[in-house]
């Protein structure tokens, strides 16, 4: 198997008034080549961050440790000119929200073009034609059209297909998309899951999906990770960690998810209080003061991430269905 | 879709709220309106909770508004508690007010950032001279300890420190302390996490008995609409597809259109493969509808009778009603 992206001891912090906020804690984390990883976890988890900062898109407040290989090679240690270079062709992104990622006063043709031709070297003409195949490729109607308009006569629903347009443009091998859908309807988030995945096949391209939704992750991802409080708490592939939840993390989230195959009028479970403080850690189990098993030792001891044989990991010293 | 009629109203019953024939218009240019709302008649009965749900743009929003009389609509009647509040006027009007309280999507753009929580809160009852100053004190120390927020610690606070989940309990303790009949969330949950959305849905329950409350649920989240609501409303561009109980309306629903909404909603469940029941594209513009079922330039079973004759809601089962030449049947 070979990988893409492999991140060790990867952290990130940023510099607060309240001391420093740690973000992201310690992963470790490998993606295969068109492999398609969903990273789940509740606003403030680091999921985020994570995504972001592997890409190298971070604010000059947040300080970056461990390593970041993309394709064989460290890029954590490069600046961000060099950083640069990797993006459009090697790894992209579509973020969350289509109605503030894509230029107000720029016609779509214009800034599809601008990637083709920053990153590709091609001509005016080849680009715009090239751009016109993109858009149709997305399935915008009347794609001449459409390269003429600006982003604030479109939907949100097309507005996110540009982006992902713009994303694709320079065949990238490692997509990012974070919170690609949470913005639109049920309808359009169905299209552009499945857009999504169509694109994922055809350029055999690998993709971090970063959502609060484990129903999207479930239909759209190999392995899925779940992030709580900057670290890894759970880590499986997708079929195991839904058969067969380890972490009581896991487990509450997925039980406070309004289902629709129960009958109406159910009261739903919820997670009580939130997450920790991230410029204060917890001295155990960051999980613990919300969890329902917490006892002593998860209070005082931080457990441990433990790989079973099946290469499912999870991150509590008494696991739903006992250790392995 | 979509259609008119008034056959799912059930006016012996001695609704809280008739609405007949509301249409709600913007003004688009000099010459052309939209009609965000085009003839829409439901009910509500006490201690009910009806969900409206639909794609960004139905016009479900406008139609919550409407009911408050904000705008008001350009056609048709509200009556709550026996009173048509589309004709009263001014000071008849305010006094109404009182008794229907909204809750939005975005809790916290809907709260003074700068002002503090206790004076949030204090703020309608202010407004309404409900007592003296230290009685309204005492009055939100309650509203607060109701909504699970601890007094002592939030009071002095202001809306710019709390997270969204807490933001949205604090419009929820605004919105309920002038003991309203009827309660308009608007998108109450779809701006939070998951594990908070649960805690915002069962504070609601829990108001709803503790004060007798009558809950209009908007909402684009089916799976949300199951579990919280009584009947459900389906609309597309402005008019009414489907009227049904929940678990009627999940296990055999009869509209194309609501059958689209529900096999698009992601489950989390790996195993099951949803058959996709594809709608392509975006709703038209509401500015042009197109003629007869306003659903049909995206429905897989539209026939040329959908294109002159609007479809009429008719009774396919007990309490369920459909607006539709083709109604899907099991």
């Amino acid at each position: 198997m070979s990988e893409i992206l492999k991140l060790s001891d990867f952290s990130v912090s940023f510099d607060t008034p309240r001391g420093d906020l740690h973000a992201v804690r310690g992963v470790d984390l490998s993606i295969a080549k068109g492999e398609s990883i969903g990273i789940v976890g509740e606003s403030g988890s680091g999921k985020t961050v994570l995504s972001r900062a592997t890409m190298g898109l971070m604010p000059s407040t947040a300080t970056c440790t461990g390593t970041v290989e993309f394709k064989g090679a460290v890029i954590s240690n490069l600046s961000r000119a060099e950083v640069r270079k990797n993006w459009g062709t090697g790894m992209a992104m579509v973020f969350q929200d289509p109605m503030t990622s894509l230029n107000p006063v720029r016609r779509i043709g214009s800034q599809l073009m601008e990637a083709l031709i920053v990153r590709l070297g091609m001509s005016k003409d080849q680009a715009r034609a090239r751009s016109v195949e993109l858009l149709e490729r997305v399935r915008i109607p009347d794609p001449y059209a459409a390269m003429k308009k600006y982003p604030g006569e479109l939907s949100g629903g097309m507005r996110q297909r540009i982006v992902i347009a713009i994303a694709i443009a320079c065949t990238p091998e490692l997509l990012f998309a974070d919170e690609p859908t949470t913005a639109l309807d049920v309808t359009v988030q169905a299209q552009v899951l499945e857009l999504l995945a169509e694109l994922r096949q055809e350029f055999n391209m690998a993709m971090i999906l970063v959502t609060h939704d484990l129903g999207v992750v479930a239909g759209q991802t190999d392995r899925v990770i779940v992030m709580y409080a900057g670290q890894i708490v759970e880590a499986a592939s997708t079929t195991d960690l839904f058969r067969n939840m380890k972490m009581p993390y896991t487990e509450a989230l997925m039980k406070s998810i309004p289902r629709m195959d129960q009958s109406s009028g159910q009261r739903l479970r919820v997670i009580t209080g939130r997450l920790p403080d991230p410029t204060t850690p917890e001295p155990g189990c960051s999980f613990a003061p919300r969890c329902e098993y917490a006892t002593d030792k998860c209070r005082t001891e931080k457990p441990p991430l433990v790989t079973t044989q099946t290469g499912h990991q999870y991150r509590c010293f008494f696991p739903i269905g006992g250790s392995l | 879709m979509a259609g008119s009629g008034k056959l799912h109203l059930r006016l012996d019953s001695d609704p809280l709220l008739i609405v007949q024939d509301l249409v709600v218009q913007y003004k688009v240019n000099r010459k052309s309106f939209v009609s965000a709302v085009a003839g829409i008649s439901f009910d509500v009965l006490r201690g009910e909770t009806l969900a409206i749900v639909g794609e960004s743009g139905c016009g479900k929003s406008t139609l919550g508004k409407a009911i408050m009389q904000l705008p008001r609509p350009q056609g048709g009647t509200v009556v709550l508690d026996g009173v048509d509040i589309t004709a009263l006027d001014g000071n008849d009007l305010r006094d109404v007010r009182p008794k229907v309280q909204m809750i939005f999507q975005d809790a916290i753009s809907s709260l003074d950032p700068r002002l503090q929580v206790k004076n949030i809160i204090d703020e309608p009852l202010k407004v309404w001279k409900k007592g003296t100053a230290a009685e309204r004190s005492v009055k939100v120390d309650n509203l607060l300890n109701s909504v699970g927020l601890d007094p002592v610690v939030v009071r002095d606070r202001r809306a710019y420190e709390f997270s969204g989940g807490q933001c949205q309990r604090i419009s929820i303790a605004r919105a309920i302390a002038l003991d309203p009949v009827l309660l308009v969330c608007d998108e109450p949950v779809s701006a939070l996490d998951v594990s908070i959305q649960a805690q915002i849905l069962n504070l609601l329950q829990d108001m709803k008995e503790k004060l007798g409350l009558t809950i209009i649920f908007i909402s684009h989240d089916l799976a949300v609409v199951k579990a919280v609501s009584s009947r459900v409303l389906v609309m597309y561009l402005g008019k009414i597809c489907e009227v049904a109980s929940p678990d009627d309306l999940y296990a055999r629903a009869a509209h194309p259109y609501s059958r689209a909404l529900i096999a698009a909603v992601p489950i989390p469940n790996p195993d099951v493969i949803v058959k996709r029941i594809s709608v392509d594209g975006e709703p038209p513009s509401p500015v042009n509808p197109p003629s007869g079922c306003r659903f049909r330039t995206r429905c897989a079973s539209a026939s040329e009778r959908c294109a002159t004759e609007e479809p009429q809601l008719q009774e396919v089962g007990l309490g369920h009603f459909v607006a539709c030449h083709h109604p899907v049947t099991n």
